[in-house]
């Protein structure tokens, strides 16, 4: 679970091109949207190919992309349930 | 009609023009095909949250409207208008071979979204918060006159009084593949002072961003004011003189009154004609200025050509390095650029001592 | 009182009609172009549905007559079509006697070739000619080869979805300020591979038919079209005695900037430029007599959109519709096309319906017009919002 979080947050690092941050900036509860990582609404949509194309996670609605992507952990949990890759 | 004055500039080019307080000083030789620009520090201007997602043009340009803004010494504006001829090329480029090669799979959304190409005015429109007018041109080699003409005809009718114009070219790793294949690039690299004679086809590419502010109130940063701009989509060279005797006339002025001439020679053999014609005819006795020998060739680049000039005018100095013959002129009143890309899309701007 | 630019021509091709007339019976029979696609080979065929002009480009190259050598892009062979229709329209024989020049929009360019030909490009010889017309400026170029304008004023504005608007905005300022007597503007986009996994990326792409201002509406529709019309002055209008079919009598222009791609919640950029076109034409909001809307069915686009209609307007809204369930959300050409149809609508005295809605949205009370609808049109304003927070709103009247 805590490979599939350091995971997570590398890639996190690399999608979505954050050059000042490196993986121990990120605990596992911060938020990832708005305030904490501040990500937006173009990231989420970043994140849902990144959980398609890595995961065999199809999400249809971005809507979905919220909750699931509250923080690394809440991430990493979905993916544990879900993930077909 | 109220007067129109260039009050601020900004250069991002091959050559290290963002400091405005320097003028063609130090020179960069190259020996190459193909120039890319000399970057500012892109953070101290851009938050790392929205640097990350830009290429090299977004930034060349965001940071040269900031630069052009400072200077003028203004929050906002009341117009936003840039031109781009071939847009954000890394982006699109992005996109495009990432739908080839992963067969429209697991395609992002950001070099997409960056691709279009009004990305730039409006991440500078973001970054104000100016919801004003806030228009993209891009047509070829007259992308930034559109632009600067659009600004003109709003200030001249009160409808606006400062407005930020700009220029923007970036260069593309494939896209430049693709043009030296139809010979649009010199086929051998090239220097400085070889260029503009080196009799092959084709001319050196470039990329930078351009910006203005223009204003119809002088203030004291200004650098000119512009009396005109025009375009043509086509022009025959035989008909280049007399169109420009025509445009000059229009304006109350003749070939006399013009101190400098700013010719957009790029080198290639096929199309400088456009611009020699001028400078062994009616130009013959004017002092010539030319740019694209330090700058290189994109469809944005005339926008350098007046900065340039804009320069000139203000500081009353010639640098050497521009000069291709020797005229003296006491005083520099009277500027007129002229630019053309591959015999279409000519454009004259005329600029005069503010 | 302002007065408006005269229009004197129009032409048009769009998924529901190759021509004005095709279109406007389209409309007032409630037939939407709305389909499978069928010209380009994508992945994601059965999972969108699109507005497509069912020509191949074969087709088109013949329709335009053009010799084997041609390099036009399908954004240029559409926008010659539907340009040469509005110049005949207008009873133009004469290109040099006035100044004539053109202001297109686009956001596709010549990209349906160079996505076509990526790589081809740099080892086959044949596709090659198709590089120098990626460039966005150069449908418009083609379009004044083809009606024969030269030594003119002729250039293109790219501000996504708003960019055709654009055109007749910088057209009408044009004409007014005497740099021009004449002028072409409008819009032309393809259908093309990278819009479509553009759009689908951003997740807006409904996989079934597109339906504006709905509580459960699921996004757009791409599509593609051009449209044109041509403006003179009131001195070439006199001296040709030319018939008006209407006129530019407002616009506005404003930037959201709220965010790249979303608009803001509460519109905004949207009501700055509905707000700059009624100030323009000097009316009331309770002067418009119909509203052709964006509606593009996202869920962004028509709750930020219905809100601005709602702040400019309130009480005093009229009927308004988006006509887009007929052809699909055109990108750049979408302003021009709007502009024959408002056109249309003032000329017929008919305002075309909303189709496919079924429940009004649960933010506010607004009900687009749902039935082709018989009334006395004086004005008729529409609007196109793009990405870049690019807001732009036409006004088109039947008298100046």
């Amino acid at each position: 679970m805590s490979d599939l979080k350091q995971e997570l947050k590398e890639k996190i690092i690399e999608q979505l091109n954050l050059e000042d941050v490196s993986v121990t900036d990120i605990a596992d509860d911060d938020a990832l949207f708005g305030d904490g990582l501040g990500l937006d609404s173009i990231d989420a949509l970043e994140l849902i190919v990144m959980l398609d194309k890595d995961y065999g996670i199809r999400l249809s609605d971005p809507k979905e992309g919220k909750k699931i992507f509250e923080s690394v952990q809440v991430m990493a949990d979905y993916i544990k349930e879900h993930r077909t890759k | 009609m109220k007067k129109v004055y260039i009050n601020s500039i900004a250069s991002i080019s091959a050559q290290k023009t963002f400091e405005n307080s320097s003028f063609l000083d130090e020179i960069t030789d190259y020996n190459d095909t193909v120039i890319f620009a000399q970057d500012p520090d892109y953070k101290q201007y851009i938050p790392p949250a929205a640097a990350r997602r830009m290429a090299k043009g977004i930034k060349m340009g965001v940071v040269a409207a900031k630069i052009a803004m400072d200077e003028a010494g203004i929050q906002t504006v009341d117009a936003i208008i840039t031109g781009t001829g071939m847009g954000c090329m890394i982006d699109s480029e992005k996109f495009v071979s990432a739908i080839i090669d992963n067969n429209e799979q697991y395609l992002t959304p950001t070099s997409f979204i960056q691709s279009t190409h009004n990305t730039v005015a409006g991440q500078i429109a973001l970054g104000m918060e100016c919801k004003a007018y806030n228009f993209t041109y891009v047509h070829s080699a007259i992308s930034f006159e559109s632009a600067l003409l659009d600004a003109k005809m709003q200030l001249e009718n009160d409808e606006a009084q400062h407005i930020l114009v700009g220029g923007v070219e970036e260069l593309g790793a494939h896209t430049t593949n693709v043009h030296r294949v139809i010979n649009h690039i010199k086929p051998e690299t090239v220097t400085i002072s070889e260029v503009l004679n080196s009799k092959t086809e084709g001319a050196v590419f470039s990329e930078g961003a351009n910006f203005f502010v223009v204003s119809n109130e002088k203030t004291n940063s200004c650098y000119a004011e512009l009396v005109a701009v025009e375009t043509f989509n086509t022009l025959q060279k035989e008909k280049v003189s007399e169109t420009i005797v025509n445009f000059l006339e229009e304006n109350n002025l003749k070939i006399s009154d013009i101190d400098l001439v700013v010719l957009g020679n790029n080198g290639d053999v096929d199309f400088d004609n456009f611009y020699n014609q001028l400078s062994e005819g009616i130009f013959s006795k004017t002092q010539h200025i030319f740019y694209k020998h330090l700058v290189g060739e994109n469809n944005t680049v005339s926008a350098f050509g007046v900065w340039l000039a804009s320069k000139m005018l203000k500081t009353q100095t010639i640098p050497e390095i521009v000069k291709m013959n020797e005229i003296s002129n006491s005083e520099i009143k009277t500027v007129l650029c002229y630019n053309q890309y591959r015999g279409q899309n000519h454009s004259f701007v005329l600029l005069k001592k503010c | 009182m302002s007065k408006g630019v005269a229009i004197t021509g129009m032409g048009i091709i769009s998924a529901i009609g190759n021509n004005v007339a095709e279109n406007y019976d389209a409309l007032i029979n409630e037939r939407k172009g709305i389909t499978r696609i069928d010209n380009i080979e994508t992945i994601q065929r059965e999972e969108i549905m699109v507005g497509e002009v069912k020509f191949t480009n074969d087709e088109l190259i013949a329709q335009l007559n053009l010799p084997p050598s041609n390099n036009y892009s399908r954004t240029a062979m559409l926008g010659a079509i539907a340009a040469k229709e509005a110049f005949a329209n207008a009873g133009i024989t004469d290109i040099k006697k006035y100044k004539t020049g053109i202001v297109s929009g686009t956001s596709v360019g010549g990209m349906d070739m160079t996505e076509k030909y990526y790589y081809e490009y740099l080892t086959e010889k044949a596709p090659q000619k198709y590089i120098e017309s990626h460039h966005a400026g150069d449908s418009t170029q083609k379009i004044a080869e083809q009606l024969g304008i030269e030594e003119s004023l002729v250039t293109t504005i790219s501000t996504a979805c708003s960019s055709a608007a654009n055109a007749i905005m910088l057209g009408a300022r044009l004409i007014k300020s005497g740099k021009l007597d004449r002028v072409l503007v409008g819009g032309a986009d393809c259908l093309s591979k990278f819009t479509i996994n553009g759009f689908k990326t951003l997740m807006i792409l409904s996989d079934t038919f597109n339906t504006p201002f709905d509580e459960n509406r699921k996004g757009l529709n791409l599509g593609e079209a051009a449209a044109f019309l041509i403006l003179e002055s009131d001195e070439v209008v006199k001296a040709e005695n030319k018939k008006v079919l209407a006129y530019v009598k407002g616009y506005g222009n404003a930037n959201d900037a709220f965010h790249q791609t979303a608009s803001s919640e509460n519109g905004d950029g949207a009501t700055l430029a509905m707000e700059k076109a009624l100030k323009i034409a000097d009316l009331k909001p309770s002067e418009i007599d119909y509203i052709n809307a964006h509606g593009t069915a996202t869920g962004n686009n028509d709750l930020s959109e219905g809100r601005a209609i709602l702040r400019v307007f309130g009480e005093e809204m009229p009927e308004f519709s988006s006509t887009k369930a007929f052809t699909g959300h055109t990108l750049a050409a979408a302003g021009a096309i709007e502009a024959v149809y408002s056109v249309l609508a003032l000329q017929n005295n008919m305002i075309f319906p909303n189709l496919n809605f079924k429940t009004p949205m649960k933010e506010f009370s607004m009900i687009p017009q749902t039935k082709l609808k018989e009334k006395e049109l004086n004005t008729v304003m529409s609007n196109s919002l793009g990405f870049g927070g690019n807001c732009s709103t036409v006004i088109f009247s039947k008298e100046a």
